[in-house]
């Protein structure tokens, strides 16, 4: 039975309503006259405490509330991909059908065409026998999404006692049913499922391959394995959401979901923008063909944010399901987490640190959580992976505030983002000091058995020469850089070699945008040889000025962006020239 | 609850700071708004933040001094507040709550819109791209403002913000579009020669018949100034796209508006967030930030410059800090600049335009302009730190190579960034000194920037 109740008060996003004593925790219901939609977060006697996901201006006591008997759910099934959606699924293409260039309230829409036909392919036969999780049939979603048919969590499962012969079919044809103890479940294309409760699996896997950005600073200096977690904090400038925009587009994942939340509407606009034009490296095909946005813009309703998470993140498990490896984009939790603080204010919590409510650890830990590469349930086998990342907006770029801090503790990979290096126009402005992995172990095995077996010393070895490049800045801040020998002149001119031809990378350039693993070793490899030839030459009398004038040095420098990736012999091409300089700059010394 | 002439009114029953508690209240909304009459027949306006259990907390925009519980009354308007739009505020004057300042009659209106507007749906959005010309090097150049941008300046109590913003509004043009345009300019609590200098910066360059002026001075209402970048922007959009034009709004002291919210928050006895600030201080910024872009199919852009005075130049300050999260990018002007006597005193190491990428480039600027202007940025930068390393070890410390970066940070000041106030320079004389700036620099030096633009500018000795 719905409860039905009656509007008593409202302030902004939070509304009471009396009359609620049949409402659930967490179920969602209709507000107002103008049925907009919200979910009940507390309950107190027959009051319901209730966050509204539309704005509420002219909402007034004594308006009717509404109880829908379900608790707030997204609707998963083909016709996903590709969509912009608000925070609560409400896809936006269609909000502007109903309401113009500005989004209005109160409008019902599905979240996708429900009368679209697929061409559905059956994989079980009658008298089969499944259970949740088992793929009754594929269709093809897009160009590069195979969508797999499952029977939903939620189903009883049972002996296939129909099933329709392959044909194109809508959303709400049933597909087949299965009989258990005597009773039929139908199968549809598409279920729902509540967004606050993660989907079942069958059994988690220890991340050991690499999600592959084509980020040089990331996948070779601080890696994140597909299904692991990562964050990426930083002040304003520092180049947070070009970084995310990266990885969104590079990633070597199936399934991309970008939440934009509480961030800037013209960036939504840029990835619907770019993304069409823009190719898969892997597959040549639209990377729209494989994205999904969830956008609640900083001025779109407060506690819709904080929704926009939970459905962003069910889509994620959903394509996880079918055995695809998904890249969850969250830009940016620290918002989601000042809507949790509004929310929480309203409801007149005690607060902890900065106002934030104290639950807001629990809330993250059980976000990041839900990362993982997991066996799916059901038959046949098959493994898939949800890669979280999400962005962290620190206040004043103070890495001590209460988001950035929790964020820590849950997550494995770390991105400090430095206005320092974003200053001096050092992009992606990830500072190598204060950034780490926690998959460097787990992965280092992928790269030693597909790219080379020195991968993670020559990694070692020029990470350790940036490490001395800080140790001496800070004699040269005191004493000059004439105070230093020659040796270690040499660190710092080859550190600032790594860090112009191989950390920073530009994200407009079209060959340095993507960089590929090879590329991404090739260039490590000549910027260590560069160090171990120049070391060797020093102590053969060669001066360090001769060594750093060799031309080869400004082609290597600039190759990030001159050689594209199926041009690896160019490469090849730079360390034979620059053996050759090697040799004849030591060779003139010998002469003399 | 009473009724006079067919008009209901309710009873006041408490006055607290910015606030009115008003008793007895049916069928009343939230945010709907309020008039409030005083004994004496005094009106003044406000709005309602909470409504519940029959009673309304209402805040009264022009403040609550001289307000008596005897006798005031409150009524419910039965709509939110809205400002009255048509051609005819074009070339007018508004105070702060949008009424007319300037002595004339009400404009008459071709429609009501309501002051909060309405999230633009992104999926309407129009990616800005088209390059605004302002005439000033370092933004042009370095900074590159484009149509349907939000770029604040960040500026700290006494340095030149409104040379710079008045010069922007004069000088801003898109090369080769003969476009409607037109500046809607938002005074928020500050002076009143401030304003003025506005005023009469517009009216010297012709463009006052074109612009739409609301003042709240320092001495007005201060919860008044909640309002006014509302009633401003509500009148850009309607320019933009209902009229079609490409709307310039300047907000200055976006400052003044936080510590306006800040006293309301106090008020309600709100848990404070940073500094005293309300923890929705972000998302209500953004509700005024976030009305800047262009639309789908519909001709018209705001493009918002607010200006905001850091207080004691703190970039962490939670005002600057939460506006550079929303808005798209930042002009960041520097004392150290600024007490050199450097105008336009702007760090571009702090400053950045998110947009520029889009707005530059082949066929708007020049192919080169996004590497050279990173090489300057990259060299800049260098210098920057051959200045504070000479600081300590002296001149003769350096090395030759530092000693060309240092000249380069030199030449940059004077020849680039230094400009007069009424001085406008095409992107071709901008371009032209970057690459004279670059090449005080050895070609090896040079790293951001592909061979074939060094071949074609490189500016040999």
């Amino acid at each position: 039975m719905a409860a039905q109740g009656r509007i008593v008060w409202v302030s902004g996003p939070a509304v009471k309503a009396d009359g609620m004593s049949d409402a659930k925790m967490y179920e969602t219901v209709t507000v107002g006259s103008s049925k907009l939609v919200g979910e009940v977060i507390r309950l107190t006697g027959d009051v319901a405490f209730i966050q509204v996901y539309e704005s509420t201006s002219g909402l007034k006591p004594g308006e009717p509330v509404i109880g829908t008997g379900n608790p707030l759910s997204v609707l998963l099934g083909p016709g996903i991909i590709g969509q912009l959606y608000d925070g609560i699924q409400r896809p936006l293409r269609e909000l502007s059908k109903a309401s113009g260039s500005f989004i209005g309230r109160g409008i019902t829409t599905t979240p996708v065409d429900m009368i679209k036909k697929y061409h559905f392919v059956p994989k079980v036969g009658n008298g089969d026998v499944v259970h949740p999780g088992f793929i009754i049939g594929t269709v093809q979603e897009t160009d590069l999404i195979e969508h797999s048919i499952m029977v939903p969590p939620d189903h009883p499962g049972g002996v296939i006692s129909s099933i329709v012969s392959e044909g194109d079919y809508d959303l709400e044809t049933v597909l087949a049913s299965a009989e258990k103890d005597g009773q039929n479940t139908p199968i549809k294309m598409y279920h729902r499922w509540p967004v606050r409760k993660p989907r079942p699996y069958h059994k988690r896997y220890d991340p050991t391959v690499p999600l592959l950005t084509g980020q040089r600073v990331i996948d070779t200096f601080f890696p994140i394995a597909k299904g692991g977690t990562g964050s990426i904090p930083g002040a304003f400038g520092t180049g947070k959401t070009v970084t995310l925009h990266q990885i969104a587009k590079w990633a070597d994942s199936q399934v991309v979901v970008y939440i934009g939340c509480g961030e800037r509407g013209n960036e939504m606009t840029e990835v619907l923008v770019e993304f069409p034009h823009l190719k898969d490296p892997r597959s040549g095909k639209p990377l729209m063909d494989r994205t999904v946005l969830v956008a609640n813009t900083s001025n779109m309703p407060v506690a819709a944010r904080e929704a926009s998470i939970y459905t962003g993140v069910t889509i994620a498990e959903y394509y996880r399901d079918m055995g695809k490896d998904v890249v969850l984009v969250a830009d940016s939790t620290s918002r989601w987490a000042e809507a949790l603080r509004e929310m929480s204010g309203r409801l007149e919590e005690m607060p902890a640190e900065e106002g934030y409510p104290s639950y807001l650890a629990s809330r993250l830990a059980e976000f990041y959580e839900r990362a993982g590469r997991v066996k799916a349930s059901g038959s046949p086998d098959r493994d898939g992976s949800v890669t979280l990342i999400g962005a962290v907006s620190p206040s004043g770029g103070d890495f001590t505030e209460p988001v950035t801090t929790h964020t820590m503790r849950f997550i494995k990979t770390f991105w400090a983002l430095d206005a320092k290096l974003a200053y001096s126009r050092h992009y992606p402005s990830i500072n190598w000091m204060n950034s780490y992995s926690g998959y460097l172990a787990d992965i280092a095995k992928w790269w030693g058995e597909n790219i080379s077996e020195e991968w993670l010393s020559l990694r070692s070895e020029a990470y350790g020469l940036l490490q001395r490049e800080d140790t001496l800045k800070e004699i040269v801040r005191l004493l000059g850089p004439e105070a230093l020998p020659d040796e270690e002149k040499l660190i710092l001119e080859v550190a600032r070699m790594v860090k112009i031809g191989l950390l920073q990378q530009n994200s407009f350039d079209d060959v340095d945008t993507y960089c590929s693993p090879e590329k991404q070793y090739k260039l490590m490899k000549l910027l260590v040889d560069f160090y171990r030839r120049g070391q060797q030459a020093l102590k053969e009398g060669t001066p360090l000025a001769d060594i750093r004038n060799i031309s080869v040095v400004s082609l290597i420098l600039k190759a990030r962006m001159d050689v594209k990736d199926n041009e690896m012999a160019k490469l090849d091409q730079l360390d034979v020239q620059m053996q050759e300089e090697f040799k004849t700059i030591t060779g003139v010394k010998v002469s003399n | 609850m009473t009724t006079e002439g067919g008009v209901q009114y309710s009873k006041i029953a408490e006055i607290k700071g910015p606030l009115v508690i008003v008793d007895d209240v049916e069928n009343a909304a939230f945010d709907e708004l309020v008039e409030i009459e005083t004994k004496d027949g005094e009106r003044r306006l406000g709005k309602v933040l909470e409504v519940g259990n029959g009673k309304a907390i209402v805040q009264v925009f022009e403040g609550t001094s001289g307000l008596s519980i005897s006798g005031t009354k409150a009524k419910f308007v039965g709509k939110v507040m809205e400002m009255p739009v048509s051609k005819e505020v074009l070339g007018r004057v508004f105070d702060g709550l949008g009424r007319p300042k300037d002595g004339l009659p009400d404009p008459i209106a071709d429609k009501f819109i309501d002051i909060n507007g309405e999230p633009m749906n992104p999926e309407q959005r129009e990616y800005p791209k088209d390059f605004i010309q302002t005439g000033v090097s370092v933004i042009d150049g370095m900074i590159t403002l484009v149509r349907g941008q939000k770029l604040p300046i960040f500026s700290g109590s006494g340095m030149s913000h409104n040379l710079l913003a008045a010069q922007i509004a004069r000088q801003a043009s898109v090369v080769g579009t003969s476009d409607d345009f037109a500046v809607v300019f938002a005074a928020i609590g500050v002076q009143y020669s401030e304003a003025e200098y506005f005023r009469r910066s517009l009216e010297e360059s012709g463009a006052l018949k074109r612009s739409v002026l609301f003042l709240n001075t320092a001495d007005d209402p201060a919860i008044e100034r909640i309002i006014t970048p509302r009633v401003a922007l509500t009148v850009a959009e309607y320019l933009a796209f209902e009229l079609g034009m490409h709307v310039l709004v300047i907000l200055t002291d976006m400052t003044n508006y936080a510590e306006a919210l800040r006293e309301i928050s106090a008020a309600r006895e709100e848990v404070p967030g940073r500094k005293g600030y309300p923890g929705y201080l972000y998302t209500d910024l953004s509700t005024i930030y976030e009305r800047a872009g262009k639309l789908n199919g519909r001709k018209g852009s705001v493009t918002q410059v607010p200006i905001l005075s850091m207080p004691s130049d703190d970039i962490t300050h939670p005002i600057p800090d939460l506006t550079g999260y929303i808005t798209e990018g930042q002009v960041v002007l520097g004392r150290d600049l600024f007490r050199q006597g450097i105008y336009p005193p702007i760090n571009i190491l702090m400053s950045l335009s998110r947009l520029m990428k889009d707005g530059i480039g082949e066929g708007s600027t020049r192919a080169d302009h996004s590497e050279v202007s990173n090489q300057v940025y990259d060299a800049y930068s260098r210098a920057q730190e051959v200045r504070a390393l000479a600081g300590i070890v002296g001149k003769a410390g350096l090395t030759e190579i530092d000693l060309k970066y240092m000249n380069v940070g030199d030449v940059f000041e004077k020849e680039f960034l230094s400009q007069a106030t009424d001085e406008n320079r095409t992107i071709e004389e901008t371009l032209n000194v970057l690459w004279k700036i670059v090449s005080k620099l050895p070609k090896n030096e040079i790293t951001k920037i592909k061979d074939k633009f060094i071949d074609q500018y490189y500016q040999e000795e």
